[in-house]
């Protein structure tokens, strides 16, 4: 039991450090985004600079050399790009991609369910009936459109996983925010005449948040995966500039052949990325839940 | 409740007009389905005749009117690409997909919901962390490169498990099952564990978070304390208590799971409607596609309909239609 | 001992069979990577159909491995004058419920082929320069066209005889279903699942003789990776397009055998040319327009063409399943030029001409092409745009699927196109009036030519050569408008696609130019 005279940010640090594999988890999370946010300076290659590729040096394997007597220590891919820098590269734009996605989902997801779910009506008939169109449009037909429509880019990939995750978000929120919105706080508020704005936000939104941050990094890693299968359908990033999901479908097509470098260790970064990922968030989950408050 | 069911109904009807609208504006966006269905050899004489074949040659206005009558009397159009009837083709492979969907969750929510409660009633436990550090295998590992890995392993090195194709079936009241055949369920096996993968890890957080919740609530604590044995404590309080977003979590993710199963299908050859939907798309073979979609937000709204139903069985304070909100 | 020692090998070397051997001798599966659209052999013109149809009907002319043509349902054909054609047809062929074949067939066949409702893809493009048809006796047919129509034979090969007894009142759906898929061809119809498999079973009866197999099933099996897997575990004989990456491990596998053929597509490049001034998605490497269209520019296609390693392409990127393309077909077919030969890898020749054109330091474009049509399609594309990087062209890559890719191309919305063309009819001329002439619908010039390249010179002799019914010097005639197009670059051929087909042990495959999966091409081996 932390002592009453902390800071609350020290007994959250605290709290945090209790587990080791939370810690373990963050140390990880934090190389992992530091390799991310490096990859330019580290990488012993452009992996986005076409004129630094060699088609003659495609699929080596680790630790074989170049024509030019360089060492590619977690082997090439079909066009050349050195394996490591390419995971390097690819770490930061998953990343990106996955949290940006899931934070703007999130967000309209939130707002969206807590107003249908407060405001009952027409207001949440409306709501909840876009979510249904919108749920059972597959992402494929989304991302095609607007593959079509925008054209291919790290931003269009984001505002289609976007438009694929807000509605799962929506209605995960209302259905805890029902729950709550009949709870003996909320009347309380009411009756105590606070602006609904303030109710919906700083009552309804707190308590209805613990089941949604199990759902929202489940999904940073669903949309990481998301992401890689619309690479694996030709919906994804641009070829050139690769994303661990579309290293990893890349590399696909070579497992049967037994080239398993080329999927591999994209493979094992994505899986440490999410492990990463999740550890924390599981962790600051129970630290931020009031009712998990001993 | 019948009022609530008619209006739910009444609202179904405009969803699926406007979702049908919006396929159609989509599709259409995406490219024109003549460039791919026409030989390249082919004349302008024969794209023509092919445009008008397609109904194509309307403007687009009149393509949906033509499409809203013929829904109206249950025509949804035929195929572009094979010439039968939208509907009859989706017919036709969705029991296939149902059954392959129901097999995958009912894998996750066996597996899913027991370890996840063991995981919250034991969180500091090895069993509970090994459990937690597992289910993020599950979700963290693209469908298709899971899926591949288990042909590699079960199919080719040991070959115990076909790689493709759904196997003998049996008919019970008239639809082919393939659950019921040995040959049927070693056909099955990958592809639905392939597809539970997500969802039961999805469920082992789902369950394991409620429980932590639950387990520190006061009712729990006083049923504890009343000497209730720990198995009714757990089954009846502790579940019973966690079910609503795990209700909500099941009946999005079956709908999705029917819907979707895409990548899954086709790495396996399963012969179900996730094959002939990305097949349709990428021929955009609009008729298709449509009628696919409307089944599927008919399948939606049943499913979204029963989980309302059952939120309110589990939790009295949830009325159903939200018109019990008394402002 | 040593009896027992070699025994008991024995035995093992039995066990140690693959499972494919094992199956029913006279029953086999094959892995298709198509689905057939189907069974109404006038329904849709697309190749895996085609192929399938090839099975349960014939045309009057068929087309060997290398696409020449040879006798089917006719013995002999002739032209009598430049619109005539008398074709003698084959006798004591039986449909395969026992009916005679005759001449009404094949009048009933050309009634058929342009009025089947709501086909996608019709093979009224076939018959339709046929105007007149006289049935002289029941094996003997005179065909009159309002034009010299020199592919009238070439064009007969894509046409599948239908009986007339059960095709009069059928629609592509008695088809589907079996009961009008009534043909002469060496299998019958057993099982058809749209998007699934097709069963067929022997013809015991066929003219041709017998076939080696009682039962064929076709699975269709999209997804390349699915395929190989299938062949692997024994779930298949055959598989045909093998992934290039899979071809290295199954060719050092004693228990499976690999064929390829090159075959009659050839992936290029067009290069728009539609306007003079911009050119969409080419820029100054600050990003601001250029001036002019530089495509425009013979030297600049010049460039494009030989700053590419095609030799490096079809080595590694395709993995030896492509030969460098110094045209639209391989130098065996009707109406190549022996004289033209790939582009020689040149970048610092390409470099000098860049500059010549005006553009010392280069440009900036984003080369565009499919990732679902062609083989390892995105592959070549970022290939290319690496040895663009190395001319000075920084060169993006934008890939797609082919569903939104055809749409915008045939629009003009891409300047450096990459696409595949593959010639059926096996003779250059009409690849050549297809992709190369200029634009005119009306006359059917130039109908796939998204470039919108012209150049009159060659108009002329594509026309000239196309109603000269003389073999020989129609076939000088295409060669010499073959050369002239490849001399201005008029688009840039990069190579002709192998295909693959890979067996389990104890198959043989005849493989194909035209890329056909063929069930009557499968023997036992030797």
């Amino acid at each position: 039991m932390a002592p009453r005279t902390e800071s609350p940010w020290a007994r959250f640090r605290a709290e945090f450090a209790e587990s080791r594999l939370a810690m373990a988890g963050l140390a990880l999370l934090v190389v992992i985004l530091a390799l991310g946010i490096l990859a330019p300076v580290i990488s012993p290659q452009n992996p986005y600079d076409l004129a630094q590729l060699d088609v003659m040096d495609s699929r080596l394997a680790p630790g074989e050399k170049s024509a030019d007597g360089r060492t590619y220590w977690l082997g090439t891919d079909d066009q050349g790009r050195d394996m490591l820098s390419g995971i390097f590269y690819g770490l930061r734009i998953s990343l990106g991609v996955g949290v940006a996605s899931t934070v703007f989902a999130l967000a309209i997801g939130l707002v969206f369910g807590l107003v249908a779910a407060y405001f009952g009506g027409w207001v949440d008939t409306i709501i909840m009936r876009v979510v249904d169109i919108q749920l059972s449009f597959p992402a494929i037909l989304i991302a095609l459109i607007l593959l079509a429509v925008l054209g291919q880019g790290v931003d269009k990939i984001v505002i289609a996983l976007v438009t694929v995750q807000w509605a799962y978000y929506a209605r995960t929120v209302r259905s805890s925010a029902l729950v709550e919105r009949q709870k003996e706080y909320v009347e309380a508020a009411r009756v105590l005449a606070l602006g609904q704005a303030r109710i919906v936000f700083r009552h309804l939104l707190p308590n209805c948040l613990p089941p949604l941050i199990v759902v929202a990094t489940v999904q940073v890693a669903h949309a990481i995966a998301l992401e890689a299968t619309l690479s694996f359908l030709g919906l994804g990033l641009p070829i050139t500039e690769p994303s661990l999901g579309l290293l990893i479908s890349n590399g696909f097509q070579y497992l049967l052949s037994g080239k398993y470098w080329i999927s591999f260790y994209p493979g094992v970064a994505l899986l440490l990325t999410i492990m990463a990922i999740n550890l924390v968030a599981d962790q600051l989950r129970d630290i931020l839940n009031p009712r998990l408050r001993k | 409740m019948l009022a609530y069911a008619i209006r739910r109904f009444g609202q179904s009807l405009f969803v699926l007009v406007l979702m049908s609208f919006i396929v159609f504006v989509g599709v259409y966006a995406i490219g024109n389905p003549v460039e791919l269905l026409v030989n390249p050899q082919a004349d302008e004489v024969e794209r023509a005749r092919a445009t008008a074949a397609l109904g194509l040659d309307k403007p687009f206005l009149e393509q949906y009117w033509v499409f809203l009558k013929g829904a109206a009397s249950g025509d949804l159009g035929r195929s572009f690409v094979y010439n039968v009837p939208a509907l009859d083709l989706i017919l036709d492979k969705l029991p296939a997909t149902i059954e392959l969907a129901f097999v995958a969750m009912v894998i996750a929510i066996a597996l899913g919901i027991p370890l996840g409660l063991v995981a919250g009633l034991k969180p500091d436990s090895a069993i509970g962390r090994g459990i937690m550090a597992g289910s993020i295998l599950g979700f963290s590992l693209p469908t298709f490169w899971v899926g591949l890995v288990l042909i590699m392993v079960f199919s080719v090195q040991l070959g115990w498990l076909p790689s493709n194709g759904r196997g003998d079936t049996l008919a019970v009241a008239g639809i082919p099952v393939s659950f019921l055949t040995a040959d049927g369920l070693a056909h099955i096996a990958m592809p639905a564990v392939n597809l539970a993968l997500f969802k039961l890890s999805l469920l082992i957080r789902l369950t394991r978070a409620g429980t932590r919740e639950a387990v520190l609530q006061d009712y729990v604590k006083f049923a504890r304390a009343k000497g209730l044995p720990q198995s009714r404590v757990i089954g009846v309080h502790v579940l019973k208590n966690i079910l609503i977003p795990i209700v909500t979590v099941i009946g999005l993710e079956l709908g999705s799971v029917i819907a979707f199963a895409i990548v899954t299908e086709s790495i396996f050859a399963w012969p179900g409607t996730g094959k002939l939907l990305i097949d349709s798309i990428n021929q955009l073979d609009r008729p298709v596609i449509v009628a696919y979609l409307l089944v599927i937000v008919t399948l939606f709204i049943v499913i979204n309909f029963v989980v309302d139903v059952l939120y309110s069985m589990l939790d009295p304070r949830v009325r159903l239609g939200g018109a019990a909100a008394s402002h | 001992m040593l009896r027992f020692l070699r025994l008991a090998l024995a035995a093992l070397a039995v066990l140690a069979l693959p499972a494919a051997t094992l199956a029913k001798e006279r029953e086999v599966s094959i892995g298709l990577q198509a689905a057939i659209t189907s069974m109404d052999p006038h329904y849709h013109n697309l190749s895996p159909n085609n192929s399938m149809m090839l099975h349960m009907f014939e045309p009057l002319i068929k087309r060997d491995a290398n696409q020449k043509l040879v006798p089917g349902l006719a013995t002999s054909w002739k032209a009598v004058d430049d619109l005539t054609w008398e074709f003698k047809l084959r006798k004591n062929v039986r449909f395969h419920d026992g009916s005679p074949f005759t001449a009404d067939d094949v009048v009933f066949t050309l009634k058929r082929v342009p009025n089947v409702p709501n086909s996608p893809s019709s093979f009224a493009t076939f018959t339709k320069p046929i105007v007149d048809v006289k049935v002289v006796d029941p094996h003997t047919i005179v065909f009159k066209t309002a034009t010299a129509h020199v592919l009238l034979p070439s064009d007969l090969a894509s046409v599948m005889i239908v009986s007339k007894l059960h095709g009069e009142k059928a629609s592509t759906e008695d088809y589907n279903s079996g009961k009008a898929a009534i043909g002469t061809g060496p299998y019958k119809f057993a099982e058809y699942v749209p998007n699934q498999r097709v069963v067929l079973k022997a013809n015991y009866g066929y003219w041709g003789g017998e076939e080696p197999w009682d039962k064929v099933t076709f699975k269709i099996l999209t997804n390349a990776a699915a395929r190989v897997a299938a062949l692997l575990s024994g779930d298949v004989q055959m598989i045909e397009t093998v992934p290039t990456a899979d071809i290295g491990k199954l060719s050092s596998d004693k228990r499976f055998s690999l064929v390829d053929k090159v075959s009659n597509r050839v992936i290029y490049v067009h290069l728009n040319q539609r306007s003079d001034t911009a050119a969409p998605f080419i820029t100054g490497k600050d990003g601001k327009p250029l001036a002019k269209n530089p495509l425009k520019d013979p030297r600049v296609r010049k460039a494009l063409s030989i700053a590419i390693n095609r030799d490096a392409i079809a080595d590694r990127v395709m993995e030896k399943r492509a030969v460098p393309a110094g045209q639209l077909l391989p130098d065996f077919f009707f109406g190549t030029s022996k004289k033209l030969k790939p582009a020689k890898y040149d970048p610092e020749g390409a470099k000098k001409l860049l500059a010549e054109a005006g553009y010392p330091s280069g440009f900036a474009m984003t080369i565009h092409g499919t990732n679902n049509r062609y083989i390892n399609d995105d592959k070549v594309a970022q290939a290319i745009a690496q040895f663009y990087s190395r001319i000075g062209i920084d060169a993006k890559v934008e890939t797609m699927p082919a569903s939104v890719y055809f749409t915008r191309a045939t629009k003009g919305d891409f300047s450096y196109m990459q696409l595949g063309w593959g010639t059926e009819s096996g003779e250059q001329g009409s690849s050549l009036r297809s992709l190369l002439a200029t634009y005119d619908a009306a006359k059917g010039m130039g109908v796939t030519n998204r470039a919108r390249y012209s150049n009159p010179e060659l108009d002329a002799l594509i026309t000239q050569a196309m109603s000269t019914i003389d073999d020989k010097k129609r076939e000088g005639l295409i060669q010499k408008a073959a050369e002239i197009a490849m001399a201005d670059t008029a688009l840039i051929p990069i190579h002709y696609e192998v295909s693959t087909w890979a067996t389990a042990r104890g198959f043989a495959y005849q493989a194909r130019t035209d890329q056909y999966t063929l069930a009557t091409g499968l023997k036992p081996a030797k």
